[in-house]
């Protein structure tokens, strides 16, 4: 058994392809030419893989007949590094992890740290996670739509998208000080309160957000060349879905409505009023329609959270893991000891392990946390949703063009920065 | 989530259905956990999944770890979940380590949970697990040349010499 690496190591990407029709190539020498499949290679750097995703793809003509992923060439080693870090600096690291939904890898950690702690969060932290956190996600749905619209030729939408992602980012950098990896929340609640006028700034955006996406729409509803390369391609049954452990708005495109903010609301989702949007053929039109949907109920959502955002303390009161406020370390000798205990050994957790996951753009996004009673985490784990919806990839393109690969992959929407880790 | 108690019930139709297949259960933060025999895992797993009242159909997640020093030292950890009734249960099997020139070994669960496939193939890559019968069974994110489980916890962090064409001078034929 140990021989098995270097056995594997040693073979060559076409024997790795294995059992796929490519190795009827070599032996069918009596197909006709057209007939014949050809393995070519897409990626790592193609502009349509939406980071350094490798593809490699039997073709007969134009038709895929099979495809593989090939991943992990952004791989950092960050679960591994994050053994060697205490909790608190984890926080960054993860954020990292998949570059366009930091608050929710963000969340997904710290929220597993707080389970492990049976630390409860104060309400203000609360709403304001979820204010930040659907943010994120109409951020996160905007790069999507430009760059998967651009991906089908529609070069004016990336420009749109982006215009509207840069106010997110604008009010990002407001609230946290950063316009990207935030480290905005702490374990017990968030870094810092929202300051004067991002409630204002928030609520213009919220008000201008459903008209821009009313723009987006008109742009692509009724654009035949959008409608013909997304209607009826790429689809996958329900089913088929489910047992590839495919989650977010990809399941809910093909007609199931599972959204953790429904079924296991965590943080204050059980407060608002929201609705999940599922679609019922599951092609590539209906992503769409869900994701462009799921914006809508996200800017409702943040402005529910801020009419009901309450009053008081945005970070839990427990000495031994949040660090004291700024202005008490000049006159409390307790508060400098916390203070410089937190900074340089960090809180301790005590033994346990525990798995927190919460809806992400793209679909579950899971924690696995192990602590040993030490400062540091014993194992860190992120069940990225990019990671797994991949495996959907071989079974929305085989049979279909090659073009429609590009337009599947778009609608997938796979972050390679979650997918290596 | 199954509580403490109902935890136990699953443990013990487990037992009954699938003798010596539950080591232990815990039940801690809200959540539950059966550790389970690596000889017995696709008969629990598959019991889980068709046992009408458990129905635990969805693989949320599949990862290792390492416990190192505990023993036995390694975990594969399964994250399952039951849709319909918003209810979480993870089981782990419980792999002792092999020694220096085996890995440890145990069932793919890819037959019966197709979701596993890239998750085994990672555990596999990092951990040095070995999933039989798995279809694929290669490095996913690491380089497929290289040596060594890099999340087991006795892997040291950092200390890897950075490759670069230009050392060639200095460490010949490095890529050998």
């Amino acid at each position: 058994m140990s021989d098995l690496g270097r056995d594997v190591a040693s073979r060559t990407d076409a024997q790795v392809i294995g059992s796929s029709p490519v190795e009827r190539t070599a032996a069918g020498q009596a197909l006709a030419p057209e007939q014949e499949l050809m393995t070519i290679n897409m990626g790592p750097h193609h502009p349509a893989t939406h980071g350094v995703l490798r593809l490699l793809v039997s073709l007969e003509g134009e038709v895929v007949r099979d495809l593989k992923p090939v991943v992990g060439y952004v791989h950092t080693g960050i679960e591994k590094n994050c053994e060697d870090k205490s909790y608190w600096k984890v926080i960054p690291f993860v954020e990292r992890m998949d570059y366009l939904s930091y608050f929710f890898n963000m969340e997904a950690f710290v929220g597993c740290v707080e389970r492990l702690l049976e630390l409860e969060i104060p309400p203000r932290a609360n709403y304001l996670r979820v204010i930040h956190l659907e943010l994120n996600r109409i951020h996160s749905h905007l790069v999507w739509l430009g760059t998967g619209a651009l991906d089908l030729g529609a070069m004016s939408m990336f420009f749109y998208c982006f215009r509207d992602r840069d106010r997110i980012l604008d009010l990002f950098e407001l609230s946290t000080g950063q316009r990207m990896h935030t480290r905005y929340f702490q374990v017990g609640g968030v870094f810092e309160d929202i300051p004067v006028g991002f409630e204002r700034q928030a609520r213009a955006f919220c008000a201008e957000m459903p008209s821009r996406i009313d723009q987006y729409e008109a742009i692509l509803n009724r654009n035949e060349i959008f409608l013909r390369r997304t209607r009826n391609v790429g689809i996958v049954p329900r089913q088929r879905l489910l047992d590839l452990g495919v989650t977010g708005p990809l399941l809910r495109a093909a007609g199931e409505p599972w959204d953790l903010r429904k079924v296991d609301p965590t943080l204050a989702y059980a407060d608002f009023d929201f609705q999940i949007p599922v679609g019922t053929v599951g092609d590539g039109h209906d992503r769409y329609r869900v994701r462009v949907r799921e914006m809508r109920e996200s800017v409702r959502i943040i402005e529910q959270a801020l009419d009901g955002l309450p009053e008081g303390p945005w970070i839990a009161d427990d000495r031994k893991v949040v660090l004291p406020p700024r202005d008490e370390l000049s006159t409390s000798m307790e508060a400098l000891i916390h203070h410089f205990k937190l900074v340089t050994e960090g809180f301790r957790v005590p033994p346990g392990e525990a798995y927190h996951a919460v809806e992400g753009p793209r679909g579950e996004l899971g924690c696995f946390v192990l602590a040993d009673g030490s400062a540091k985490p014993a194992r860190v784990h992120v069940r990225d949703p990019s990671f797994v919806n991949l495996q959907a990839l071989r079974d929305m393109c085989v049979g279909g063009y090659v073009a429609d690969l590009i337009q599947n992959l778009a609608m997938l929407d796979p972050i390679l920065g979650g997918i290596d880790r | 989530m199954p509580d403490a108690p109902g935890l136990e019930l699953i443990a013990q139709d487990l037992n009954d259905a699938a003798a010596g297949s539950v080591l232990g259960t815990y039940h801690e933060h809200g959540q539950g956990c059966l550790i389970v025999d690596p000889e017995r895992i696709l008969a629990v797993l598959g019991w889980l999944r068709d046992t009408p009242g458990q129905e635990y159909r969805f693989l949320a997640s599949l990862h290792g770890v390492d416990y190192l020093p505990a023993q036995p030292r390694f975990g594969v950890v399964y994250e399952l979940l039951n849709m319909p009734r918003v209810e979480r249960l993870r089981v782990r099997a419980a792999l002792a380590d092999s020694g220096p020139d085996e890995l440890p070994e145990i069932d793919s669960c890819v037959p019966l949970f197709p979701a596993a496939e890239f998750q085994e193939r990672e555990v596999y890559d990092f951990f040095g697990i070995v999933f039989s019968g798995h279809p694929d069974l290669r490095r996913i994110l690491m380089p497929e040349d290289y040596v060594g489980w890099p999340q087991r916890r006795d892997f040291p962090v950092g200390g890897e010499p950075v490759i670069f064409t230009r050392d060639e001078r200095d460490v010949p034929r490095w890529f050998e």
